[in-house]
């Protein structure tokens, strides 16, 4: 058989634009991991593949959205929750799944991230946290570490990093769980349960970026960042995300929060029957 | 649920611009509206949140003026028709996705109440400030639609144009108001839904499995699918192929891309332009005016006729793409034109380019009331002395 | 020592079939990561001789015999590059 004729072979090949493989992504990405989790949960899912959107920005990981058979937008650095937004209230019947990067969410699209999650809009975000900007070649961003090197902290990073989850937690989000590019099955069923849910749904995962931050940080090969997230992170379901601060020791896991609420859309339908209601009996 | 039965409010009535506007838009058959509230624009969001409801459409105030652009062509991707509305400071916030609709042709519209800038300026002072910014705004090479309302009525008459114009080219359309006629009131007559003409996006008739997004028609303009029709496109901000697959270092479709973009505008120029012309037949000065100024503009031309003075005017409806055959057609018969504006010198600059040699004076105004007819006046007898 | 004979075993271990794995590695694919090799939990996999035309080192097959068809090597692979089917000619432990 040939190559391409084995690619075709493989479960999740119908999922992918096979055209455009291979990815853009550098070996030992953790961005190929996600992707690859996603297509495993909406290959179990069984979900209509005419009725899912995913949605990225600007980012390495923001081309993820081309390499998905299914209708898929790229947008502007930072407005995917935006779009993703203006998506899901016209059209309640698409699932909207976002995917993108720590500085795209949480940097310059930080204020859609926290409005989106406070307004509880029925989307799911996917956040790749590899702790800089891989993009643009490795500068320092909201997730990164303290003391950390990057191309624009050549003196070690004086800034505190967002805990992403906790923020998420913070803002309202129905469904928060983190784990890293290591608990691929884990974070598949993270996937399903965030795309069975009604509301605003986020998961991080931990990301290595072999070619650029973990090489300025000394972190070793793709393989040694792997072994140190399963040397350091602990499965806390439940536990607290303030609590879950992500330290060189300790990354802890999960599903952190998983409470209902209902969504923006569900409330506007509502209103809108009322109101429609209203009208029709004043008309009698 | 959609009720469309309570979009077209047919009937006299007597209303704002801004109301006149958000009429218009759902009239055109707008369900989908994100904002950001700014004077003078907020009575537009205001109004919508109330009516979208009522027809069964979605009313989103965002967080800001980049969200509420974001949300648009998100909306209008998912198959509705969209909005937003604002002033300057949200206008400048939206640039950068203006850009992003161009490249990706997203069909919607973008309603500008000018005020007087730059920055914050002065929020509820007129301005005609903002019309190089509808042309240029965004980064890169594009073209673009905008329409300089000078009624009540016409906020309602070309926001419905608007959209129709958004629908047949797929690309974002500007109405470039300015705040005294968004807060002016005046009548306005709704016709019966039946007698408005409402245009909507051509859709593929491909197979899904054949159907190339970004693969226009002989028109330039690519008939559009929309999420959740079984299509399963790519749409992306990057130069792109007809695919919609991402071509960044390709210069041959790079060129293909920008070029049929801006072409798409140029070469139907003729089809979207619309502009009222009047006296002009016998004039040998002439006024070119669009938005508030139109209306001194119109009075000083009567009244010029009265003091002997063959004056005309050419009133523009469509700013972008800019009528240049028009005003050089203008430019070729008359001594002289007068181009009052609500800025420090804007559309003035294409007019002089079309009018060459044809002397070309500005009346600029910043910050006061717009101009008086008797000013118009004197400057035409001053031209043609 | 407990004799042989007497440890536990399922009582249902006659009748399963134990499926036999096929490894399939799409060589070119592989950017050379090594996380199937790595983190492949039978240790069924390890680095080729041959380089790739990407000129890295993509897996082979150590020994498909240890294989269980777990499955995580066609998870964790980024690049799509490898993955398990079970073989067609199936058959079980005691030859039935
Ligand atoms: C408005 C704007 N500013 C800056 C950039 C440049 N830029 C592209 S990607 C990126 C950072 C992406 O970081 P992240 O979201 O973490 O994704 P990663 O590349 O790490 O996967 C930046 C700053 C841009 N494209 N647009
Ligand atoms: S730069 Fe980092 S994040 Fe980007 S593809 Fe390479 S490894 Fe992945
Ligand atoms: S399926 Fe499991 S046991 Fe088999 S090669 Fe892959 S990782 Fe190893
Ligand atoms: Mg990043």
């Amino acid at each position: 058989m040939s190559e391409s004729n084995l690619m075709m072979h493989h479960y999740l090949a119908k999922y992918l634009r096979q055209e455009r493989m291979p990815h853009i992504w550098c070996e030992g990405c953790g961005n190929g991991i996600l992707l690859n989790c996603f297509l495993q949960a909406i290959n179990e899912l069984n979900v209509d593949l005419n009725k899912i959107v995913v949605v990225s920005g600007i980012g390495c990981i923001g081309r993820v959205s081309g390499y998905i058979n299914v209708d898929s937008f790229h947008t502007t650095h930072g407005r995917a929750i935006a779009f993703a937004t203006g998506v899901k209230l016209a059209n309640p019947e698409l699932e909207v799944v976002v995917i993108s990067g720590d500085g795209d969410l949480f940097a310059i699209g930080g204020n859609h991230f926290i409005h989106a999650a406070r307004r509880n809009v029925d989307i799911k975000v996917i956040c790749a946290n590899n702790f800089n900007y891989g993009m643009t070649g490795g500068q320092y961003g909201p997730t990164t570490p303290l003391d950390a090197w990057t191309t624009t902290t050549p003196y070690g990073n004086i800034e505190h990093p967002f805990n992403l989850a906790h923020l998420a937690a913070a803002a309202g989000a129905v469904y928060v769980a983190r784990w890293t590019s290591l608990h691929v099955r884990r974070l598949k069923a993270s996937i399903i349960k965030a795309l069975q849910k009604e509301g605003f749904s986020f998961i991080e995962m931990i990301s290595p970026c072999p070619e650029i931050f973990d090489r300025y940080n000394k972190m070793g090969t793709a393989v040694d960042v792997m072994k140190w997230f399963r040397l350091v992170s602990q499965v806390r379901h439940g536990c607290d995300p303030a609590k879950a601060e992500i330290t060189e020791n300790e990354i802890l896991v999960g599903e952190f929060v998983d409470i209902e609420k209902p969504s923006y859309g569900r409330l506007l339908r509502e209103m809108t029957s009322r109101v429609q209601d209203k009208l029709k009996r004043e008309e009698s | 649920m959609v009720d469309e039965s309570r979009a077209v409010l047919t009937g006299t009535h007597f209303m704002s611009g801004d109301l006149a506007c958000a009429e218009g838009a759902l009239a055109a058959g707008c369900q989908f509206f994100g904002g950001y509230p700014i004077t003078p624009a907020t009575e537009i969001s205001e109004r919508m949140s109330r009516r979208l409801v009522e027809v069964g459409g979605v009313f989103v105030q965002m967080e800001d003026e980049i969200g509420s652009i974001a949300a648009v062509i998100g909306a209008s991707y998912a198959g509705k028709k969209a909005m937003t509305a604002t002033s300057g400071p949200g206008f400048s916030l939206m640039q950068e996705n203006i850009g992003l609709a161009v490249m990706t042709e997203t069909p919607l519209v973008i309603v500008n109440i000018m005020r007087g800038g730059p920055s914050t300026g002065q929020p509820t002072m007129p301005g005609q400030q903002d019309v190089m910014q509808a042309r240029w705004g965004s980064h890169g090479d594009y073209e673009i639609i905008a329409l300089a309302p000078s009624s009540v009525q016409e906020m309602f008459n070309l926001t419905i144009e608007c959209f129709n114009l958004a629908e047949t080219y797929r690309v974002p359309v500007i109405l470039l108001a300015d705040e005294i006629i968004g807060h002016m009131w005046e009548r306005v007559k709704i016709p019966p839904a039946e007698e408005i003409n409402v245009v909507s996006r051509k859709k593929p008739k491909t197979p899904t499995a054949e159907y190339q997004p970004f693969k226009p028609d002989k028109d330039l303009v690519p008939p559009m699918a929309c999420f959740g029709e079984g299509y399963r496109f790519h749409a992306t901000g990057l130069t792109h192929d007809e695919k919609g697959a991402p071509e960044t270092v390709s210069a041959e479709v790079q060129t293909e891309l920008v070029k049929r973009l801006a072409d798409k505008i140029r070469k139907n120029a003729e089809k979207i332009v619309k502009a009222q012309r009047v006296m002009l037949e016998d004039a040998d000065v002439a006024v070119i005016a669009y938005g508030i100024p139109s209306r001194a503009a119109l009075s000083a031309v009567r009244e010029a006729r009265k003091k002997g003075i063959k004056a005309g005017l050419l009133r523009l409806v469509t700013i972008w793409p800019f009528p240049q055959e028009l005003v050089s057609d203008v430019a070729k018969q008359v001594k002289a034109i007068v181009v009052p504006e609500m800025n420090y010198g804007q559309l003035v600059r294409e007019v002089e380019r079309a009018a060459k040699t044809t002397p070309v004076i500005l009346l600029s105004k910043l910050g006061e009331e717009p101009h008086r007819p008797s000013e118009i006046i004197e400057a035409m007898r001053r031209a043609v002395k | 020592m407990v004799p042989r004979k007497l440890w536990r075993r399922p009582l249902d271990s006659e009748q399963i079939k134990l499926p036999k794995a096929e490894i399939h590695i799409i060589p070119d694919l592989c950017k050379g990561c090594d996380f199937c090799i790595e983190f492949c939990p039978r240790k069924a996999l390890e680095e080729s001789d041959k380089l790739n035309k990407r000129g890295v080192y993509p897996p082979k097959v150590a020994d498909e015999s240890k294989c269980t068809l777990c499955g995580f090597c066609t998870a964790i692979c980024p690049d799509f590059a490898i993955f398990t089917t079970e073989k067609k000619e199936e058959t079980s432990r005691n030859g039935r």
